[in-house]
């Protein structure tokens, strides 16, 4: 029973230098309260994991159950045994295209480079019309307009002047990923606490100085936010560009799959994606989580979705 | 007869409201501070004391009259001022030590001096073994600290307050004062300081003005002849202090019972 695990928030701050709380901590009493605090919280995540691993469990088996006693056609529904199979057939014999992580790779190179270059994009000209109004102002229906159409159908106009090469698809999910991050730059900038620019103009900052340590790092919580929304519109881009014309890529077997009323093989695929979305989130977070140490940490309570 | 360190000479300063409105904050204000002079500035609330500072600051260009700092006109942030805001204005993102060293940084300093700069007022505000924390990780009274370092750590000649403390408990806030006190007196700033609080302005400053309900200008200046150095716990059972006290707040309640009025009438409205 260690009573150290129960205060990561004192363990965040670094070393306490506040006596009376050392002598605290000490304090029997408090070391029994942490220690009942820890047992509770403990039982409460196994609570959510039992929980989690039920609603699995009976989606699944329901979903199993009924493909199986044929009250829904598995021709149409499909069935989660067929999907692993047709998983298990993709990893050892490979698909019709080639070898599974070769699609899986393409697939992510295409999100990846367009991610990249959308939110580098999105960021520069969300902080640049940020900061000088008249630009924002003059721009600002032509933005407003190029964010109302449904850009995935530039999907086939790229696949026109790309051809069949990674950039077609890329530049799909530049225009998802742009915009989104874009918009959130813009904001972030936007909101910038008056006090803070104030404060820095007074103690001597020019305007490159401004920028750069003060609205960026205010806007970045802005920015970062916008990015775990934006990898996933930036794999949408990317299948969306595949459908388009491609010769490899998850969105192409996904394709390929339907075409040939291999609907496990639809599931096999939209599953793929889904995994590799999830890593992505967990690398954003992370990253997050190095970008701004300085933020407070959220209450405990927080739902880890 | 050297100029003052401060000089408003018939200010008034206007706003465009959100609704197309013109709002007049301050109205013909006269303002006179001595070098080396700790000035307070009382008023009920809404009557332009925050405006005054910004406009000395040179955050805020007068609409009409003059600003003078050091007998040069005020035309935007000039150097040689320090402002202490009302709420947190210290850079969540920066550390201690980086949010005190940032004025000598911005000022030129390479990264080394700055850091070394600060480290010395992080220890003279009281705050050594605290340089690596993050402003949230700190309390309302050190964070108010760490915003007092990055102010005087540039060595201003001028050194403008806004109702600094106002956040803080009485027992941290009177802390604060005297800290401020003995802060200020190795300096040769002037300070003008703002704040609602009477006790505050008597304990602390050489001189009190006080301002009408908005649009704000003088009503009246009155001398505080308390000896120095000053305890800020103790001054305030002199009777000195309840004279100065007693003769201020019957200017000072007159305005307050018009703003009060007022703000009545516009949340009744």
């Amino acid at each position: 029973m260690s009573v150290r695990s129960t205060l990561p928030r004192s363990s965040v701050v670094g070393p306490n230098p506040n006596p009376p709380l050392q002598a605290a901590e000490a304090n029997p009493i408090d070391a029994e309260l942490t220690a009942r605090r820890s047992r509770a919280a403990r039982r409460r995540l196994v609570t959510i994991y039992g929980l989690r691993v039920l609603f699995a469990v009976i989606w699944l088996g329901g979903w199993e159950l009924s493909s199986r006693m044929n009250w829904v056609d598995p021709f149409f529904v499909g069935q989660p045994t067929g999907v692993v199979a047709r998983l298990w057939t993709w990893i050892t014999e490979g698909t019709a295209l080639g070898p599974l992580w070769y699609q899986a790779a393409v697939t992510m190179e295409e999100a990846v480079v367009g991610f990249i270059i959308g939110s580098i994009l999105g960021v520069i000209f969300g902080i640049v019309l940020g900061r000088v109004e008249l630009l924002a102002e003059t721009l600002s229906p032509f933005i407003k307009a190029a964010n109302a159409i449904p850009r995935v159908v530039l999907g086939s106009l790229f696949a026109i002047m790309f051809g069949l090469s990674l950039w077609g698809k890329a530049a799909t999910a530049v225009v998802l990923v742009f915009f989104v991050v874009f918009f959130n730059a813009f904001q972030g900038v936007r909101e910038v606490d008056r006090n803070l620019i104030a404060n820095a103009r007074i103690l001597g900052a020019d305007n490159r100085r401004l920028t750069l340590e003060i609205i960026i790092p205010s806007a970045l919580s802005w920015i970062l936010a916008s990015l775990h929304i934006s990898f996933g519109l930036a794999i949408v881009g990317a299948v969306v560009g595949e459908l388009f014309g491609a010769t490899a890529g998850l969105g192409q077997l996904i394709y390929n799959a339907g075409h040939t009323f291999d609907v496990n093989g639809v599931f096999a695929g939209m599953f793929l994606l889904a995994v590799l979305a999830l890593i992505a989130e967990g690398l954003i977070s992370a990253l997050e989580k190095r970008l701004i140490k300085w933020r407070p940490h959220r209450v405990s309570g927080e739902i880890p979705i | 007869m050297a100029s003052p360190a401060i000089e408003l000479r018939g200010v008034t300063k206007r706003f465009a409201t959100p609704k197309g409105g013109i709002y007049t904050a301050l109205r013909d204000l006269n303002l006179e501070v001595a070098a080396g002079e700790f000035c307070a500035v009382v008023g009920p609330t809404g009557c332009g004391k925050s405006t005054t500072l910004a406009l000395i600051s040179g955050l805020e260009p007068a609409s009409t009259g003059e600003v003078r700092v050091e007998g040069n006109p005020v035309k935007g942030i000039a150097g040689g001022v320090g402002y202490v805001f009302q709420s947190d204005a210290v850079f969540p993102w920066k550390t201690v030590l980086e949010n005190v060293a940032a004025g000598p940084r911005y000022h030129g300093a390479p990264g080394r001096d700055a850091r070394a700069r600060a480290r010395e007022w992080i220890t003279r505000v009281g705050l050594a073994g605290f340089e690596d924390r993050y402003p949230h990780q700190l309390s309302g009274g050190m964070r108010k600290r760490v915003g007092l370092a990055q102010s005087l750590i540039n060595g201003p000649r001028i050194l403008l307050m806004d109702e600094p403390f106002s956040a803080l408990d009485v027992q941290t806030r009177t802390l604060m004062e005297n800290e401020l006190l003995s802060l200020w007196s190795s300096t040769s700033a002037s300070v003008v300081f703002v704040t609602h609080d009477l006790e505050e302005a008597i304990a602390l400053a050489d001189r009190v003005v006080v301002l009408t309900a908005g649009p704000g200008t003088v009503k009246g200046t009155y001398k505080v002849d308390l000896p120095r150095p000053r305890n800020v716990a103790e001054i305030r059972f002199q009777p000195r202090f309840t004279q100065l006290y007693e003769a201020i707040w019957g200017q000072l309640r007159d305005e307050v019972l018009v703003s009060y009025e007022r703000q009545k009438h516009a949340a009744a409205v």
